[in-house]
């Protein structure tokens, strides 16, 4: 425990953090890129969830729908985790102290794990599939699940924002 | 002489019982926020896949057509769902947005970015090639690209900014 004390008061001693707490505009400005490139990711996963579910882009085979949307959310995702990590460090204790940013990254953790089982397990079939409207349930399973798992993502960030002791 | 009506009527907002409801209900906010987030992100992706193809960025095997018909005509009724949290949130705090210019600035852009997206929208439906014949049109198109990413980007920025320019 006395370790994670001191990884944490390393980020927090930075001179990085300290530019990030005392500055007026850049917490801000960080944590409007991490809305709008969250927004990317969420917006761009929910696409293909649909797919998934049936409900959007049906004529579509499932590979040409994420060939031409998946480039997009990593991208987004690459700007998410960089601008949520700067957020961090600038408080790292706090937000380790708050039970949403806990259930966030576990969330999000849920939601890439989900992503292996589809990817490497559900879609070894997808060829056989990958045209069909109506996709087999576990296809259909993984898309419902990160469905869920990314509204709550976006909730518990929202939450992280009302629960942080001040100061 | 506007501001003081616009604050009269922020503060008799306020003091209305649905106002009360929704502040002291703790969850209500941050319930509203999260689903106009949610919208926000339906929205923005949308517009950024199409105005992406208008590059040529992604999708590029599918028709700019076909790309507009899937995945503009979404936004409108995103809209109607922001709007109706978006007014929830006002009568929530009518101070925080009304007496804030950051919130005025925010729906001016949107006012802009809608017309440049119906533009957009209703010129791929009559002519689904259109932005894509002549050198002249596609320059065209992927400067309105191009401003309705800087334009949905902006608007966020607002959006977020609020909480940190409200007076009082």
């Amino acid at each position: 425990m006395h370790g994670l004390k001191e990884f944490i008061a390393f980020f927090e001693d930075s001179s990085l953090a300290d530019a990030i707490r005392e500055n007026d505009v850049l917490f801000p400005t960080i944590e409007s890129v991490h809305v709008l490139a969250i927004c990317l990711v969420v917006g761009s996963i929910m696409a293909v969830d649909l797919r998934l579910l049936g409900f959007a882009s049906v004529r579509h085979p499932v590979s040409a729908v994420t060939r031409g949307i998946l480039p997009l959310t990593w991208g987004a995702f690459v700007v998410a985790a960089a601008s949520g990590l700067l957020m961090f460090i600038a408080n790292a204790a706090k937000y380790l102290g708050n039970g949403f940013f806990i259930a966030k990254l576990c969330l999000i953790a849920a939601a890439g794990l989900n992503m292996l089982v589809f990817h490497f397990i559900s879609a070894r079939d997808q060829p056989r599939w990958d045209v069909q409207v109506r996709l087999p349930l576990s296809a259909r399973l993984a898309g419902g699940i990160s469905m869920i798992l990314w509204i709550a993502v976006v909730a518990c960030g929202r939450w992280i924002g009302f629960t942080m002791e001040a100061g | 002489m506007t501001g003081a009506i616009v604050g009269d009527f922020a503060k008799w907002l306020g003091s209305t019982s649905l106002s009360h409801e929704i502040q002291t209900a703790g969850w209500i906010i941050p319930g509203l926020q999260t689903i106009h987030i949610l919208g926000i992100a339906i929205l923005f992706f949308s517009a950024v896949i199409v105005d992406l193809r208008l590059w040529g960025v992604l999708q590029s095997d599918a028709r700019l057509g076909d790309i507009a018909r899937r995945f503009l005509p979404v936004i409108w009724p995103t809209l109607l769902v922001l709007l109706i949290t978006g007014s929830f949130l006002i009568i929530g705090e009518p101070r925080r947005s009304l007496l804030n210019t950051t919130f005025y600035l925010k729906m001016m852009l949107l006012v802009f970015a809608l017309v440049v997206t119906a533009v957009l929208q209703w010129s791929l439906w009559v002519a689904p090639d259109f932005w894509e014949t002549g050198r002249g049109r596609r320059i065209a198109a992927r400067f309105a690209a191009t401003l309705s990413i800087v334009l949905w980007c902006c608007i966020i920025f607002a959006g977020r900014w609020i909480a940190y320019t409200q007076v009082g």
